[in-house]
């Protein structure tokens, strides 16, 4: 057993934290850009639990990382487009603003 | 000697994902991201997987980190007191991820042993002991085919098909963030 094989619980407990945290970015922040990169933390997080248990099955692992990397760059750039054309419709990006699907 | 840099860069990416999560101005958040992508760039070194590793620094902390940027540029934003929600959403949030955060940990105390041997008590779809080889499937495989190769070979046979879609999602992504982002939609 390698060293690598050892860290895996270590790992995925690292992945468990910063996805909570992920997470808790998400809920308590108002600033969308903020939300985006809160977004690609958790997917990060995702990433890296891959990346600990492909030690183990494979590189399959690694290449569903290449997957959600290039999901996550797809994700990034039409987001930010989003936020440019609301940015320019409201000049804020309080989701608080935006508020038009509330009815 | 690998555990101890293990949990230096464990740390590293927990207090600056914190930091990411709770600074006030959005490019110093953008900027603590980086910073933990890069700690998780060198994880991703002790755990064998070396070509994810400088795909992680070139394409995350690189290319998507810049594209955030350039918006956070663009958008020209003041500084703001604080965007934090109400103190009831922060309690109902601490909860809530504190929950999650609970059972997300009990992985935590997973060892490859473990592992194998509640995946071969369960009714499996594979034999187990063709998932879980004994020994270090990434490190072996580097042996074998080299670092690039291990991860190239499935990716363009066994996953050829996902490969070649994605092409067609990043295709889409660049017309689409286009069409957005024109001055007149």
């Amino acid at each position: 057993m390698t060293p690598g094989m050892t860290l895996l619980g270590p790992a995925l407990g690292l992945s468990a934290i910063l996805f909570s945290l992920g997470v808790a970015g998400v809920v308590l922040r108002r600033n969308a850009i903020v939300l985006f990169v809160c977004i690609e933390l958790m997917l990060n997080a995702v990433n890296l639990s891959f990346v600990a248990l492909a030690q183990l099955h494979g590189a399959s692992g690694q290449i569903m990382v290449f997957f959600v990397m290039t999901v996550a760059a797809a994700e990034a750039a039409v987001g930010l487009a989003i936020i440019l054309a609301i940015f320019r419709h409201k000049q804020s990006v309080d989701l608080q603003n935006i508020n038009l699907l509330r009815g | 000697m690998t555990q101890a840099v293990f949990y230096i860069l464990a740390v590293s990416a927990v207090i600056t994902a914190l930091l990411c999560i709770l600074s006030r101005s959005t490019i110093s958040a953008v900027l603590w991201l980086t910073a933990t992508m890069l700690a998780l760039a060198a994880i991703y070194l002790l755990l064998n997987a070396e070509f994810v590793a400088a795909i992680q620094v070139l394409v995350y902390a690189g290319a998507v980190m810049v594209l955030f940027l350039f918006v956070v540029m663009l958008l020209n934003l003041s500084t703001v007191t604080t965007d934090l929600r109400g103190p009831a959403t922060v309690a109902a949030a601490v909860v809530l991820v504190g929950l999650l955060g609970i059972q997300l940990a009990a992985l935590w105390r997973y060892t490859p042993g473990r592992l194998a041997a509640e995946v071969s008590q369960s009714p499996a779809l594979a034999d187990p002991s063709a998932l879980f080889v004994a020994g270090d499937v990434s490190r072996h495989d580097a042996l074998t085919r080299g670092v690039v190769g291990a991860v190239a070979a499935p990716l363009f046979q066994t996953y050829l098909v996902p490969f070649e879609i994605t092409s067609v999602l990043l295709l889409a992504a660049i017309v689409g963030a286009v069409v957005l982002a024109k001055r007149r939609i």
